[in-house]
């Protein structure tokens, strides 16, 4: 492990626009977890661009990730989707290209989930943070789980939130329907299935959803707000890093 | 009933709004899905080994195709069976137009082939004066009600108990009106004994196969109703139809690939029937059909070799992918308008059909990869869904208004100084909107997200923006 490495956050363009907080959050934890957090400049990892087929966009803004990152010694985002962008996705980008290959798996290499790197690169156990007499369910998104492969890590640091009781959803492995651009172009299928994962949700008896991918959570509750559902909605970090004076998503400043 | 690629997203609309369709495919997970995971943890050997077993087969096989396809035809014909090359669809119905007719067959009886379905040949043989009858349960079925088959494995899945009765009370009119058909086994003791004088009358039957296997140029069928069997059987010429990728190198790789298949397919360590077929009755033999013909189906197929797009043709036809994908779960089969649904027709179909008329299929995916997670062949569905969004943009058929969109943001995108201070205004103005309650119900040009769902409010000040103030104070 290196002593006090040098994390790069990739903040996210979700976050930097709606949600500020998350990030904070996530410079709270690095921190904690030994590291010196920076923030290059940046805007977005591409997924869109990538996702919609439109590849040339997708790589002019990949550069740009890959060359601001490179000085440190680790990228962390606290989103799997971006982070599964820039892993899984820039090396098929640069697939067999002489100026960017092996920049971009070196780059790959050490990019992490945030949950994911505090658990299994800083050795993180537990936090320090109250959550009073909540009952949160988690919501695992599709990239954090398949691509991330982050499964018990964000559980094993919310089982150490005094007061928090975390319920699992019957279907954690199925999608809610976000998907991005999907969201837009085919609104009815996706709101099927954020109905179905809401339904999950309520089940539990949980009044607090947590999820690691802010689009995810835009996407359910902005279908909870659309159908009069009252369960708050946090980014993980917020709640792990004892950030919740804040009111949740999309609720407003009292 | 749609038969339009192109009209994916108002047919998935009708297909929401249907809540007996919701019912049935509400059954995917107790059906289907949850039978593939129990068969998966029985299965005694290490399963991703054997995935990568079976991925390995494919690929050999597809890397060889054209010598192993000859193989096959040298090794079948040794035996008296004959080999048909069909380059397109009309050539394959040509030829199995002709094989009927040059043994004046005019009843024929079918076993379940999606290739049949791909061809469209039912339609083009009534409309030649041959009335084909589908005796697989489900195809029945859906022969019976006109319709396409819902599912690669589980044609009439989208029926209910119902609804399969009442299709029943129309069509055998000479039976008993007040017959009671409450029961499943009724329905199918009904449709067995109808069928049974469809078998014993017949001159001729159609099969698919799963597996060609080239050193013993056999073709293997995998059944569960025994319908199969007779169809090949009983009647005096059988043809096999199937596309030109089934082949493998011989039957101990079939043998790999059954494994995989029956457990995806329906949670089942082996199927009722596995069909070794070896050509016609050799002399001596008391029963198999005098006339044994395979009909291999290119249409589309041999051009995907070599392309990024090539994996598809991995595809064993299981069926998982659309077990476990959300989006088949949502809006059916049906709605598809196509032969193949799901994922794998997603991957799929914009190669047979063209990127246009099948533009919905790969667009029509949150990516959340389910379905590459269960393919027992690996085949990465999403990726190649990707590389036909890919196709789409670059050869200009992707939405206009998505393009531009697309392109606008990108051009901020990549000019940070410009993407901030647009973030900073649009954080602000948006938190405006969402006023005293947070929440934002709508805005221009943005119909497909607020169709559905509010925008909740952004906090108001960008991260970037607040980064740079807490790093100003701090100097």
């Amino acid at each position: 492990m290196i002593a006090r490495p040098k994390v790069g956050l990739f903040v996210t363009c979700l976050v930097d626009l709606v949600r500020p907080q998350i990030g904070f959050a996530a410079i709270k934890l690095l921190e904690r977890a030994g590291c010196d957090v920076g923030v290059p400049v940046q805007t977005c990892c591409g997924q869109p661009a990538w996702n919609s087929g439109a590849d040339r966009h997708a790589a002019d803004l990949a550069r740009r990730v890959i060359d601001a990152f490179e000085p440190f010694d680790y990228v962390v985002a606290p989103s799997g989707s971006c982070a599964g962008m820039i892993k899984r996705h820039y090396p098929e980008i640069f697939e067999g290209d002489a100026a960017y290959g092996s920049k971009t798996r070196a780059l790959a290499e050490k990019t992490h989930e945030l949950l994911s790197f505090l658990v299994n690169v800083r050795g993180m156990q537990d936090v320090v943070a109250e959550c009073s007499g909540l009952r949160a369910c988690y919501h695992d998104s599709c990239s954090s789980l398949r691509e991330m492969d982050v499964t018990d890590e964000p559980r094993d640091l919310l089982s150490s939130v005094r007061g928090l009781e975390l319920a699992e959803l019957n279907e954690p492995e199925v999608c809610c329907g976000f998907g991005g651009l999907f969201s837009v172009k085919y609104p009815e299928i996706s709101e099927r299935m954020a109905d179905d994962k809401i339904a999950d949700m309520q089940s539990t008896g949980a009044t607090l959803v947590l999820g690691a991918d802010l689009g995810c959570l835009l996407h359910l509750k902005g279908r909870m707000q659309r159908n009069g559902i009252a369960m708050e909605v946090r980014h993980i970090a917020e709640v792990l890093a004892g950030m919740t004076d804040d009111p949740p998503l999309g609720a407003a400043d009292t | 009933m749609n038969l339009d690629p192109q009209r994916f997203r108002e047919a998935g609309q009708s297909a929401l709004a249907d809540p007996g369709l919701k019912v049935a495919l509400g059954r995917l997970k107790t059906h289907f899905a949850l039978g593939r995971t129990r068969a998966v943890a029985r299965y005694a050997g290490d399963w991703e080994e054997l995935r990568e077993q079976g991925r390995a087969i494919r690929d050999y096989a597809l890397s060889r195709l054209d010598s192993l396809l000859e193989t096959f035809e040298r090794n079948l014909m040794a035996r008296g069976g004959r080999v048909h090359w069909a380059r397109d669809a009309q050539e394959a119905r040509d030829i199995v137009l002709g094989i009927l007719r040059q043994n004046g067959a005019r009843s024929i009886i079918k076993g379940k082939s999606m290739v049949s379905e791909e061809i469209g040949l039912n339609l083009f043989l009534e409309a030649n004066g041959i009335a084909p009858v589908e005796t697989d349960l489900g195809e029945y079925i859906v022969q019976l009600r006109e319709e396409p088959p819902s599912h690669i494995i589980a044609p009439a899945f989208h029926l209910s108990k119902e609804q399969v009765a009442n299709t029943f009370r129309w069509s055998h009119t000479d039976l008993d009106p007040s017959r009671l058909l409450v029961e499943r086994s009724a329905l199918v003791s009904e449709a067995r004994s109808v069928l049974r004088a469809r078998f014993e009358s017949a001159d001729a039957g159609i099969t698919g196969a799963n597996f060609l296997a080239a050193d013993e140029g056999a073709a293997v069928l995998v059944t569960n109703e025994g319908n199969g069997d007779l169809s090949r059987l009983l009647p005096k010429t059988h043809i096999v139809l199937t596309g030109i990728e089934k082949i493998v190198a011989d039957l101990d790789d079939a043998a790999v690939l059954l494994r995989l298949l029956t457990r995806s397919a329906t949670g089942q360590e082996i199927s009722s029937y596995v069909s070794v077929m070896l050509g016609p009755r050799s002399p001596g033999q008391t029963d198999g059909p005098e006339n044994f013909h395979v009909v291999l189906v290119d249409n589309g197929r041999s051009k995907l070799i070599g392309t990024e797009a090539e994996e598809v043709l991995r595809c064993i036809r299981c069926a998982a992918c659309l077990n476990h994908c959300p989006v088949y779960a949502a809006v059916g089969g049906h709605a598809y308008g196509a032969t193949y649904t799901g994922p794998i027709g997603a991957a799929l179909n914009p190669g047979l059909m063209g990127v246009r008329m099948a533009h919905h299929h790969p667009n029509a995916s949150t990516f959340c990869g389910r379905c590459a997670e269960v393919c027992p062949v690996k085949i990465p569905l999403p990726k190649i869904m990707r590389h036909w969004r890919a196709r789409e943009y670059a050869s200009g058929l992707a939405p206009k208004t998505m393009v531009m969109g697309v392109s606008l943001w990108a051009f901020f995108a990549k000019r940070p100084a410009f993407y901030r201070a647009a973030a900073k205004i649009a954080a602000r103005v948006l938190k405006t909107f969402g006023g005293r309650a947070g929440t934002i119900a709508s805005l221009p040009l943005l119909n497909g997200w607020f169709a559905v769902r509010d925008f909740p409010a952004p906090q108001g000040k960008t991260f970037h923006e607040l980064w740079s103030e807490r790093n100003d104070g701090a100097r």
